[in-house]
């Protein structure tokens, strides 16, 4: 008889739905303006776990104005006093920290175990970390007594709901802004539950607003004409259309964007801890990772047997039910994305890389991709250009250092890229020439509140975490990343 | 014969490119005047191809000028000072002719022009340490954050302050490592191309600085387009332009430094220095 | 990869040979163990943990506990043993839980040479094993005639299974030659008389031998995978983490280390390798996670008495409380379970 793990499924008990939601603008939850009520499904069973409300342009204006409203105390509260708000809210995700777990794999499809072991510790920590600055500004490095820029209108992707909010709000309430954030169309729900939170932390009203809806919400939202700093993370493509969008405006903007990370390989690699890291960094979150080390740059002299190794540890993967705790790939997040990922594998296919994947039996409901991998990829393939966003490895191989630095970089992308050698000097080499934000050496896709994120190039700018963090939402810290839209002058203002 | 009779010998200003001095390959000049619109020079009015063959130099030459120690950029920084301070009394008087400045107020401009070089050359080495930082991550690893070169920088230059404005936007871009494609004051590009002359001699490798005379809005929307520019700095255009270099920045997400209102004469402060810098963050085990 | 064969078996002895060249002399088996990869240590804690989260419930509980049961050491190594005290343990071994005969037995009974044959006679032909530590354990800082004549006597006296310490000191001034040398030559010493190193069958001429790292000694991970390697080039049958002697003993990281090394061995000379994790682990929910790392790693093939094993005492009261909870859905408690 096998060792066959027995259904571990997390309770969704702790979980309780409403319905249906309204906005939550000015303090409370509101009707939207236009009426219409989408629905927001289950990506492991197609179920529809609640309806929530399009917001519309007046709905934008509306939390806008609430924002507005409630800047002028929010940004003269001592910082003191503001960091004790965070602290709070901090607090209360520790402790609904389970029942937020369960919500966001049941909305999101990922696994239970990462919602658990990496989205909430991480959201909570990114609270924790900024409450702390709140009132330290004047030592941030960004002059004495740093100002606000305002209403921050801060629109974030589905692949790690909770924890990309509390990215943008955490920074924004600490440093005296308030905020207009919109979920994502597909995972609505965990920032519906974060107003509750914001609710008993007792926030002042109108701090934070969360409007949700689908990108036509964010387009006004960007282009609403009393918010000061947009805040995004998504595609290249909508980060590209919010630049042109605040052109000429005084709109400051950070973009987190989009990836095609190559993940090195030298020959000297801990190839074990390695074959961890090319997992890690690939299906963690069924892929759906702008940092996702998706080229593996192998050294031909150590491909064959990392293949091997790689390949027998994609066969343990365990692909299923994101609410079982033994859950390591779960969900594709919807239709459309398993649609594009479908496609993109398709084309690796059609233009001769050798596909494979280990057996694995997929649900029959649900939108479900197998850990799939590519050999005989060269640069010229779109699955070694494109961004995947899903669980696809696309695998190249090098001959020397200098060769792996100039295929990493050959990319219009910069977001992360990682190396795995056990020489230290070789290491730092090769990290000083890669043109990348993030550069995971012998790891891959961690991620802490105090270090710095963000991507050159079309990754987009401007970094998240870390003292960095404070520079998108203070006027005149035109930080080291080269955050955009700065005018001289901008500190008088 | 008398010695004021005596026939100068007048300058053919030039681009400065990859280096060299190149005439437009356009073959086109136009004529600069003073602000008493006397005739100075003709001055080349550069062409999309030139400002194409510009980055093309910047590029060529970022691996190296990033690559070199940051001690190294500041010697060559100071070592431009220095040549500068030599010519004070040729700036001065190509800036009292651009600017209609008295030959005192021009002095005192070109001082501190010179005086700025100096300052910016100091922050070679100094602007990690003030950009990066060591991340205290909660878990066992070295987490650090340091600030790198953006990469090639398009440089509107100021329009109304030809030589201590161009000074003043073109040395925090290279002397953290970036290189530049810098387009002259429109109607008062003698002293950029004469800065160019300087530049040259003064150990800073070809392609670092490659400077621009023309029309702005012609040569800055193939810049603001170009698929291999990593930001722009936008001081001398007006607003419109503005606008619309930045819309077509986005196409390859350029990061954009947006006009506005600025005292040349002031404390510049560290803005402009940390505006095209890229943060990278690694990390690495602890572990035996 | 070649076909399969036990440690044990005389078809190992030419794989091994044909590994020679690495281990012709000093330098070619330092060159050797030090190519090995390296071992990222925060790597391997985190894919340890990892591990350690999986979620192991119902039916697969049950089957876990019984799988571990099966695999114990029952273990006694005091310098107050007594035959009394190894009966005793014997017949706990032949029947772990009195109030639940569906139980499975433990794989072995582990004793110092002394008491071998105490152990032996309790055990008589019930198919548990008897193994004996030898070799001067815990510090076996004795010369190698001494460690031999020990290792010669526990065989004489019947063991089945040897586990040998090797010499740390030895291993960390780097003479890996000394070390490999020794474990050849007790393994030769685990032949019984008239035997032949190699058997076909495991319970057959010669005693089993279980090589002891003593890992918290060897401190870097570097050097347990390098001890891992030298151990199943010298002949080693199983290769074990500690003597439960020291401060640290086995740790799922050093343990998922050495499975790793079995698997690797395993690829490059179908030969086929123990792993018995030892020290520290007494819960149920720290055995389940050590077969889960097996399972993940090696596999099916590995999750048998006769290729996992814990070193352990009070482990197996914890999974018969914990069997006995799954079997009635109350909570046991120690007076439900027999002391030794």
């Amino acid at each position: 008889m096998a060792f066959a793990y027995a259904p571990a499924p997390e309770s969704r008990a702790v979980v309780d739905l409403a319905p249906s939601y309204g906005l939550f603008i000015d303090g409370e939850f509101a009707e939207g303006a236009g009426g219409e009520l989408r629905k927001t499904v289950s990506p492991a069973t197609e179920e529809v776990l609640a309806e929530y409300t399009q917001a519309t342009a007046d709905d934008v204006d509306r939390a806008v104005r609430a924002a507005r409203k409630a800047f002028g105390t929010w940004s003269a509260l001592p910082g003191a006093e503001r960091a004790k708000y965070l602290f709070r809210i901090a607090r209360i995700i520790q402790e609904r920290s389970r029942e937020l777990a369960v919500l966001e794999t049941l909305d999101n499809g990922k696994p239970i175990r990462e919602s658990r072991d990496a989205d909430l510790p991480l959201v909570a920590a990114h609270f924790f970390y900024y409450a702390g600055w709140a009132d330290k500004l004047d030592h941030a490095g960004y002059g004495a007594d740093p100002r606000p820029l305002g209403v921050a209108g801060q629109v974030i992707p589905w692949n790690f709901p909770l924890l990309m909010l509390a990215w943008k709000i955490a920074p924004a309430l600490a440093t005296g802004n308030t905020v207009v954030l919109k979920p994502a169309e597909t995972t609505p729900l965990s920032a519906l539950f974060f107003a509750d939170i914001c609710r008993q932390a007792g926030l002042p009203k109108g701090v934070v607003n969360i409007l949700t809806g689908d990108g036509t919400t964010g387009a006004a939202l960007v282009a609403h004409p009393d918010v000061n700093k947009i805040a995004f993370t998504g595609s290249t493509e909508v980060g590209k259309a919010i630049a042109r969008t605040v052109a000429g405006t005084d709109k400051r903007v950070t973009l987190e964007l989009g990836g095609k990370a190559a993940n090195i390989v030298y020959d000297d690699a801990p190839l074990d801890q390695a074959v961890e890291g090319i997992v890690n960094g690939i299906f963690f979150n069924q892929g759906h990772v702008c940092c996702a080390g998706s080229r593996l740059l192998v050294q031909e002299s150590v491909a064959e047997e990392l293949l091997a190794s790689l390949k027998r540890r994609m066969g343990t993967l365990r692909v299923g039910d994101p609410l079982d705790k033994n859950t390591d790939i779960g969900a594709v997040n919807s239709a459309e994305q398993l649609a594009r990922i479908t496609a993109l594998a398709d084309a690796g296919e059609a233009e001769g890389a050798e596909r494979w994947a280990p057996a694995c039996e997929l649900p029959t409901t649900g939108y479900w991709f197998a850990p799939t991998l590519f050999t005989g990829v060269t640069q010229a393939h779109r699955i070694a250009r494109e961004e995947i966003f899903g669980p696809v490895l696309s695998v190249l191989t090098f001959r020397t250092p200098a060769e792996a630095v100039e295929k990493a970089n050959n990319t219009p992308y910069g977001l992360s890229a990682g190396i795995w050698t056990e020489k230290g000097s070789r290491m730092l080499w090769t990290a000083s020439k890669l043109r990348a934000g993030i550069v995971w050496s012998n790891t891959f896709n961690k991620f802490d509140p105090a270090s710095p994120f963000g991507g050159y190039k079309e990754s987009g700018y401007g970094r998240e975490g870390g003292r960095h963090g404070l520079a998108a939402y203070l006027a005149g810290a035109e930080g080291p990343t080269s955050e955009r839209g700065a005018r001289d002058g901008e500190r008088d203002r | 014969m008398n010695q004021s009779d005596r026939l100068s010998v007048l300058k053919t200003y030039k681009l400065y490119l990859g280096g060299a001095f190149p005439r437009s390959e356009s073959g086109r000049v136009y004529e600069v005047t003073d602000s008493k619109n006397r005739w100075l020079a003709n001055a080349p009015l550069a062409s999309r191809k030139d400002a194409r063959d510009a980055v093309v130099a910047a590029r060529k030459a970022f691996g190296g000028w990033s690559g070199a120690t940051a001690y190294n950029r500041g010697q060559i920084l100071y070592r431009v000072a220095e040549m500068l301070e030599g010519r004070r009394d040729q700036f001065t008087a190509e800036v009292a002719a651009a600017e209609g400045l008295s030959k005192a107020k021009a002095a005192a401009v070109v001082e501190a022009a010179v005086d700025r070089w100096v300052w910016y050359a100091g922050w070679s080495d100094k602007v990690a340490q003030i950009a990066g930082s060591a991340n205290p991550v909660a878990g066992p690893y070295f987490n650090l954050s340091s600030p790198e070169p953006t990469g090639v920088v398009a440089v509107l230059a100021p329009q109304d302050s030809s030589f201590l404005g161009l000074v003043s936007v073109l040395a925090p871009v290279i002397v953290t490592g970036n290189t530049a494609v810098v387009v002259a004051a429109e109607d008062a590009p003698l002293p950029a191309l004469s800065l160019a002359e300087v530049l040259a001699t003064s150990d800073l490798p070809g392609g670092v600085v490659n400077i621009l005379s023309g029309r702005t809005a012609e040569l800055a929307t193939p810049l603001a387009a170009h698929q291999d520019v990593n930001a722009i700095d936008l001081t001398g255009a007006g607003a419109e332009l503005a606008t619309d270099l930045e819309r077509a920045a986005a196409d390859n997400l350029k990061r954009v430094r947006r006009p506005g209102p600025a005292d040349w004469a002031a404390d510049p402060g560290t803005d402009r220095l940390l505006a095209f810098l890229e943060t990278k963050t690694v990390w690495h085990p602890m572990g035996v | 990869m070649p076909i399969t064969v036990p440690a044990y078996g005389k078809e190992a002895a030419g794989r091994l040979a044909s590994m020679a060249d690495m281990t012709a002399d000093d330098g070619a088996l330092r060159r050797f163990l030090h190519g090995l990869p390296g071992v990222d240590a925060v790597g391997l804690q985190a894919r340890a943990a990892t591990l350690g989260t999986r979620s192991i419930k119902t039916t697969a509980k049950a089957y876990a506990i019984d799988l571990a049961i099966s695999m114990i050491d029952l273990t006694t190594l005091e310098g107050a043993d007594t035959p009394g005290k190894v009966r005793a343990l014997c017949a706990k071994a032949l029947l772990p839980d009195p109030t639940d005969r569906t139980a499975p037995r433990v794989a072995a009974v582990c004793v110092y040479p002394d008491m071998v044959a105490t152990a032996k006679e309790a055990l008589g032909g019930s198919g548990i094993q008897v193994a004996s530590v030898a070799t001067a354990f815990p510090a076996g800082r004795v010369a190698l005639p001494v460690k031999l004549a020990d290792t010669r006597d526990a065989v004489a006296a019947g063991a089945d299974e040897i586990d040998m310490v090797i010499d740390r000191g030895a291993f960390l001034s780097g003479r890996y030659m000394a070390v490999f040398e020794e474990i050849k030559a007790v393994k030769e010493a685990c032949v019984r008389a008239g035997g032949t190193s190699q058997s076909e069958t495991g319970g057959g001429s010669a005693a089993h031998l279980k090589v002891i790292f003593e890992t918290g000694e060897l401190q870097t991970y570097d050097n347990v995978r390098r001890a891992s390697w030298l151990a199943m080039l010298a002949g080693a049958d199983f290769i074990k983490t500690s003597t439960g002697k020291v401060a640290v003993n086995a740790t799922p990281p050093v343990t998922l280390l050495m499975l790793e090394a079995v698997r690797d061995f395993h690829e490059s000379t179908g030969v086929q390798v123990g792993v018995k994790p030892a020290g520290g682990i007494r819960t149920t929910k720290d055995a389940v996670k050590y077969l889960v790392m097996v399972n993940e790693t090696l596999g099916e093939r590995w999750l048998t008495a006769d290729w996992f094993r814990f070193g352990a005492s009070s482990l197996l009261n914890d999974l018969l409380m914990q069997r006995q909870k799954l079997s009635t859905g109350r909570y046991s408690g120690p007076d439900y379970v027999t002391v030794d």
